[in-house]
């Protein structure tokens, strides 16, 4: 399973399916990452962690361990 | 006819412009009651019987965070005559989704499409009418920070209110799920209010559990429901929050193609995204986060000749308070004939206690100016984005070092700071933690006891540094693993708004709101604590008469510290003079020196206490007076200190846990020290094997695993392991 946190700065992906359960997947989805949604990731912080993406036209920080629930086609 | 506007919508969708702007100077500032969320409302310019509400910036009506759960109690409860939703027009997806979920309460509705300024620079065109049409409700355009189109939208949203009509539900979702939920409405029909039957249709739908808990439906009808909700999650192969999620979005994507037009392609850089390659690049972000830094620092409580933030503050310490007005008050009070233990109340009780604060007004007053335009221009949320990953692992946010840095000059403007946290338990422990950063106050003390006791060397306040930084770091491992921080695992998922110019307005706003909050604390708690604590300091029993005392070493205070000193004996400065010092220091760390200083017979000292260093030598040892340092360092911080832990908690029992735990963790700390260091010198006893409990104690709450942590997320990984 490939999730997002593998995908490389630089990279857009699509989103297949989201993992997880509860308030972590439902703040996930709220912010707008969903299924079939287009993926840009931006870049990753100077210390490795966070990610910074872009989705739905803005820019969102997510943990590569919140990343690690969004698989990507 | 009194009319309730709701102002709701995203953070950074331009809401607290807008509120500023609507109510002026009449805003009425507070916390919805039982949580630190705070709640403001204001009257209409112009419209005294229109109260605007102001809401939490949420992202959605989920029922997770505080604030989400807070505006929509609000809504569903309260139930305001109209909603007017702002919704920032550059990031029109992700704000259309409250949207979505606001007008299925049933309340009518106004769309402000805010930032239209931005949206028109960028080449970009929305079709308001449209977008009205397909959403039901009326959109209007504006900019706040511009003051265009403000008064309008609040206008039309009057005009919502008083039409009292709500608009047509637009159909969002499919064909499968709009029945279940005809369904649901149908079922629970007469049980819930009328207006609002789709919003609790959709939220039963959901399984939401606060939604679940209001509405008790008898088992019959819950199960009736439940088929509905299966049938659907088995038809499109997920669970139904998602679904519901799903498809909020996906109608919204269709909404926007057909009313907004983009000129750039998907994804483009933006003027903001340029400026951000460069601020959080990999190799740039951590320097320039550094300069940032210092330069915040540097203005607001650095040197004298760069630091306005501590001339404002010497001056009215030293002129201000000093000599206009304690020397000129003293002076004429005696002319006029007052008591002497009148004029000693006035001046060495509440002016001094009082003024002694009200000299931190300046140097936070610029200090939060300098935060606040972080703020504004989206800094702040970068910040956290660098930091992020060493703060987490200390169960604190990257937004934490903002408290931090700051608290290292004054301790209360850094617990103030810690607002700029949205993170409840986040917030909570910066604020338990970060009294422990030695503070300017707490600098004399270290100076007194490495002149007295280790012939001024360096290192004692280099330690001093290192501890404090310590205390933090073990206090946030111990504290997330217990069970008050205890709870789901909070997603950091943290939008990073767009650069943009500072407001004046909104700089100025919140600076002054925050430093006002901050002087009214002074009036009242500090100013009561200060009365009392000069009484006891002052009064005394003299050969069985009570009265004004000449000498401290007969006060009440002292008699106080004498019943009380046994208590500091297992930490090795068990005399009277110690306790009272550090009875003192709780109302201000400066005291602690100058208490030493009239203790030892010396009506005054200099900052570091050099004339009583050969006295304070022959009573303490250099493992006491380390262990005394230790203490007064990481224990309650000053009174000014807890009125701030106090205002930034809103709540009595996390106020106690606070101030408690810091004390706690400082007695168990020095006393380990101490303890230890008299076994090193061949000294064994109970203090020593209650102290090797303690250290093992401490070491266990440090390595034991936090069984309240995600758990089940790990679990099928390590399953995977074992195979």
């Amino acid at each position: 399973m490939k999730t997002l946190k593998d995908a490389k700065v630089g990279q857009t992906v699509v989103v297949a399916r989201l993992h997880g359960e509860g308030p972590v997947k439902r703040r996930i989805m709220d912010m707008g990452i969903t299924k079939g949604v287009e993926i840009l990731v931006r870049k990753v912080a100077p210390l490795g962690d966070p990610m910074e993406l872009n989705v739905r036209g803005y820019e969102l920080s997510v943990r590569k361990a919140d990343a690690e629930m969004i698989e990507i086609a | 006819m009194r009319i309730t506007i709701a102002l709701a919508g995203n953070p950074n969708s331009g809401k607290t412009t807008l509120f500023n702007d609507l109510t002026g100077s009449s805003q009425y500032v507070g916390n919805w009651p039982g949580v630190t969320v705070e709640k403001k409302e204001g009257r209409l310019k112009g419209h005294k019987d229109v109260v605007i509400q102001d809401l939490p910036g949420i992202y959605s009506l989920s029922p997770y965070t505080l604030e989400e759960v807070v505006a929509r109690s609000y809504l569903v409860k309260e139930r305001p005559d109209a909603i007017l939703n702002i919704v920032d027009g550059t990031n029109i997806e992700r704000n259309l989704y409250l949207t979505t979920q606001l007008i299925e309460l049933g309340i009518p509705v106004v769309v402000a499409i805010n930032m239209m300024d931005l949206v028109r620079k960028n080449g970009d065109k929305i079709d308001i009418v449209k977008l009205g049409q397909e959403l039901g409700c009326q959109v209007v355009e504006m900019s706040a920070l511009k003051g265009q189109g403000s008064m309008e939208a609040a206008k039309a949203a009057v005009a919502a209110a008083q039409e009292k009509k709500a608009g047509e539900h637009p159909h969002v979702f499919t064909g499968s799920v709009e029945h279940a939920i005809a369904h649901i409405e149908e079922s629970i029909s007469g049980k819930v209010d009328d207006a609002s039957l789709r919003w609790h249709a959709i939220k039963l739908f959901e399984r939401d559990e606060k939604e679940l808990e209001e509405v008790q439906l008898d088992p019959a009808l819950k199960a009736h429901i439940e088929a509905h909700i299966a049938d659907c999650e088995k038809e499109l192969d997920d669970d139904a929050e998602s679904i519901i999620t799903n498809q909020r979005y996906a109608y919204i994507s269709r909404v926007v193609e057909r009313s907004v037009r983009k000129k750039a392609a998907k994804h483009a850089l933006t003027v903001s995204d340029k400026i951000d390659r460069i601020v959080t690049n990999r190799i740039l972000a951590l320097p320039i986060f550094v300069v940032v830094m210092w330069a915040v620092y540097t203005i607001a409580m650095g040197g004298t000749p760069v630091s306005i933030g501590t001339m404002a503050t010497d001056w009215t310490n030293d002129v201000l308070v000093g000599e206009w007005i304690c020397g000129n008050l003293g002076a004429w009070m005696e002319s006029i004939g007052c008591a002497p233990w009148l004029t000693g109340l006035v001046v060495d009780g509440i002016v001094a206690g009082v003024g002694a604060v009200i000299g931190f007004v300046p140097q936070m007053l610029v200090l939060f100016f300098l935060l606040s335009i972080l703020e504004d221009v989206g800094y702040m949320a970068r910040i956290a984005f660098i930091m992020d990953r060493i703060f987490r692992r200390f169960g604190l946010s990257g937004k934490s070092f903002i408290p931090m840095l700051v608290a290292t000059g004054c301790g209360v403007p850094g617990i103030m700071a810690s607002r700029t946290i949205e993170n409840d338990r986040d917030r909570k422990m910066t604020i338990m933690t970060t009294g422990f950063i030695p503070c300017g106050a707490k600098m004399p003390i270290i100076g007194l006891f490495a002149g007295a006791l280790f012939g001024g060397s360096g290192w004692i306040a280099t330690s001093a540094y290192f501890i404090g930084v310590a205390a933090v770091i073990v206090s946030g491992i111990i504290l997330k693993k217990t069970k008050l921080f205890a709870g789901d695992p909070a997603p950091f998922v943290m939008e990073l708004p767009a650069y943009h110019i500072p407001s004046a307005k909104n700089v100025l706003h919140a600076t002054w709101e925050r430093g006002w909050s901050f002087i009214k604390r002074a009036g009242t708690v500090i100013l009561a604590s200060s009365v009392v604590l000069w009484f006891l300091q002052g009064f005394g029993f003299v050969d069985g008469v009570f009265g004004m005392v000449e000498d401290n070493n007969t006060s009440l205070l002292a008699s106080i510290g004498n019943v009380v000193a046994p208590i500091f004996a297992p930490l090795g400065f068990g005399t009277w003079q110690g306790a009272v010092a550090t009875f003192t220091g709780l109302i201000a760390k400066e005291n602690v020196v100058s208490t030493f200083g009239v203790l030892y017979g010396f009506a005054e000292v200099a900052e570091d206490g050099a004339e009583i260093w050969s006295l304070l030598a022959g009573d303490f040892t250099a493992l006491t007076a380390y262990s005394f340092m230790i203490f007064n360092l990481l224990c309650a911080p000053c009174f000014a200190a807890m009125g701030a832990i106090k205002r930034e908690m809103n709540n009595a029992k996390w106020t106690w846990i606070a101030i408690g735990y810091m004390c706690g963790f400082a007695y168990v700390v020095a006393m380990i020290v101490y303890q230890l260091g008299m076994l090193f010198s061949g000294h064994f006893g109970v203090g020593t094997v209650v102290a090797l409990l303690l250290l093992a104690g401490l070491i266990y709450l440090l390595l034991r695993k936090n069984k309240y942590q995600d758990a089940p997320l790990k679990a099928p990984a390590r399953s995977v392991a074992a195979r």
